[in-house]
């Protein structure tokens, strides 16, 4: 170990505190953790990682799919910094392969396919392999009977795979049409923040549309609106309860909520179907 | 007007169209004078587009002569009615929609407009659709899949309008349920690249068992201003983000995303309207002939294989 990992290593474990963003209280890191990041004072939403996600809402013993598939640079693309070492640094920080697992496993009683998505990898942005899991997972669901679940979170395309990126919005749009045909329920979870590419193609698509309070919801970023209006945004727009109030979403549901009432939806859509088709 | 790379041609372009003007029918002087100058501004402007960098070319594809939507339905189909509404807010004029022939058959048009002059550029919201434009389309690709009508649609967008009441009324919902619904359309969809593609907003009409592009049009994930601004910290550096997201018709094709080229006669479509149109009744003609032949259960599946094949990624 070098002086330097010494460092990090000390620096680690002094993170024990934090600061919340919307109240400013200090928080105890555990204490946060144990509540699924989300701040005991103010109850403002922190982004939660799609493993701790998938812990919050799947028994022990899910598996995860669609693994093997992993992220390519087709454009050989550059920036400031090329388009590979960033994969390899998102993969590194966040210990994922990318910015959605696939999972299968349990919510209470029930056996269910859930989407997770992790802004900490490139801001959650669907490239080929976010789009190609998502399709698999559609495709996967609709074979097995499964009910759907995605969580989402995510700035929007991922710039550096270009018009291919793109593409996978057509993608995972029909990719929803599997599970559509057969009725099978998907339930979409749109968290802080959900916008672009992603809120413009599978979010949106969703039976039931879920908000976390507070999350960013849209199209265009508030930035981008501003710049073009060139005018200051109202407070709370593009917020979940704004879009409540628009009709846009069905539900804003507490994090600590969610299992919950995903449960209980679930259970009410897919009940008929188990009960009178067997 | 012109772009600064397009001077010389600009110039020889009006020497042409001065002498056909004066020229009458025997007058062997003005005639051998016309002639060499068009061979003069074939052979240049050739030259001159064939090595036009990545940024030049969204130049061309956003050039203020270029023919809009509305010129191609004009000179491509006869009878264009148009259809008006989204049954729910409003009339959103920045997509036009509607029914026309197309060699004698009925087919639904959709397309972005930009506009021309100042009024009608504010009118369509310079070709950026509102949520209303898009439920206008997904309405008029249903009724077309109800009577079994081909759907061809026209993309040249900047993007969807990042606004306070597009954002209200759902761009996101508007754009994902066009998606949705253009890739189960039960008959033949033929989207064509006009002139820019612009993000999510032009993808939105783009859902199409074939997709035609035109030679110095555009496609991608994010306009190079923005892309430069985001990636770059830098508005400045258009030209390296231009070329990095392979936005170029050319770099479409190899990428697969696109199935062919349309050709531009005179090196660029804004001098030869005419010529971009016949080229372009000829490749919609091609298509057609080929999906109709399939079922709508044969369209659909053909449309899903072509966009599950979409993505680079590795398999181990
Ligand atoms: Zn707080």
């Amino acid at each position: 170990m070098g002086l330097l990992d010494r460092f990090r290593k000390r620096e680690e474990k002094e993170a024990l505190w934090t600061k919340c963003e919307n109240c400013k209280s200090i928080l105890y890191i555990p204490e946060l953790r144990a509540n699924l990041n989300v701040c005991p004072k103010c109850q403002y939403h922190f982004n939660l990682p799609a493993k701790e996600r998938l812990g919050s809402l799947l028994e022990e013993g899910y598996k995860l799919l669609f693994e093997d598939i992993k992220p390519a640079d087709p454009l050989n693309f550059k920036d400031t910094k090329p388009y590979k070492e960033r994969l390899k640094q998102a993969q590194e920080q966040t210990g994922l392969t990318e910015a959605m697992l696939v999972a299968e496993g349990l919510l209470k009683d029930l056996q269910v396919l859930i989407a997770v998505m992790d802004f900490g990898f490139i801001g959650g942005s669907m490239g080929s392999v976010v789009g190609e899991r998502f399709y698999r997972a559609c495709k996967y669901a609709s074979q097995k009977g499964l009910p759907l679940v995605a969580v989402i979170t995510s700035g929007g395309a991922r710039m550096q795979e270009g018009i291919l990126s793109l593409m996978q919005m057509a993608k995972t749009s029909m990719g929803v049409g599997y599970l559509k045909e057969k009725g099978i329920p998907y339930i979409t979870v749109l968290t802080d923040p959900t916008t672009g590419g992603v809120s413009a193609s599978f979010a949106f698509l969703g039976d039931i549309i879920i908000a976390e309070p507070g999350a960013l919801i849209g199209f265009a970023g508030p930035r981008v609106i501003e710049q073009t209006i060139k005018q200051k945004l109202p407070e709370g727009f593009q917020r979940a309860e704004f879009l409540l109030e628009k009709g846009m979403v069905d539900m804003v549901v507490h994090r600590k909520e969610l299992k919950e009432t995903l449960h209980r939806l679930l259970h009410m859509a897919t009940y008929w179907k188990r009960y009178v088709e067997v | 007007m012109h772009l600064e790379f397009e001077k010389e041609l600009s110039e020889l372009h009006q020497k042409i169209q001065q002498l056909k003007r004066l020229y009458t029918i025997g007058e062997k002087e003005k005639e051998a004078e016309l002639r060499y100058l068009q061979r003069e501004f074939k052979k240049r402007s050739r030259q001159l587009y064939s090595k036009l960098d990545p940024w030049e070319r969204v130049q061309v594809a956003r050039h203020p002569n270029r023919p809009h939507a509305m010129d191609f339905i004009n000179l491509v189909f006869k009878n264009f009615t148009e259809l008006h509404g989204d049954r729910c807010f409003g009339d959103d004029k920045a997509i036009v929609a509607g029914f026309a022939y197309f060699y004698g058959m009925p087919v639904a048009v959709i397309g972005q407009e930009k506009g021309r002059t100042t009024k009608e550029k504010m009118e369509r919201n310079f070709g950026m659709p509102h949520p209303e434009g898009y439920r206008k389309a997904i309405r008029i690709a249903r009724l077309a899949e109800r009577y079994g009508m081909p759907v061809i649609t026209l993309i040249d967008t900047p993007g969807a309008y990042p606004g306070i009441g597009a954002e209200e009324r759902g761009q996101s919902e508007a754009i994902a349920q066009s998606l949705y619904t253009f890739g189960y359309l039960r008959v033949p969809v033929v989207a064509v690249v006009i002139g820019e593609g612009g993000s999510g907003g032009a993808l939105a009409l783009g859902v199409a068992n074939r997709v035609l592009i035109f030679e110095n049009a555009v496609y991608s994930v994010i306009s190079p201003e923005g892309c430069a601004a985001i990636l770059w910290k830098d508005q400045n550096k258009v030209k390296e983000a231009s070329r990095a997201m392979k936005l170029t018709a050319r770099d479409l094709f190899n990428l697969g995303v696109v199935d062919a080229v349309v050709p531009e006669p005179e090196g660029a479509l804004h001098w030869d309207y005419e010529g971009g149109a016949r080229l372009l009744r000829y490749f919609l003609r091609k298509c057609l002939r080929d999906l109709l032949k399939l079922s709508p259960e044969e369209l659909v599946e053909d449309r899903i294989r072509k966009f599950e094949r979409m993505g680079v990624f590795t398999k181990a």
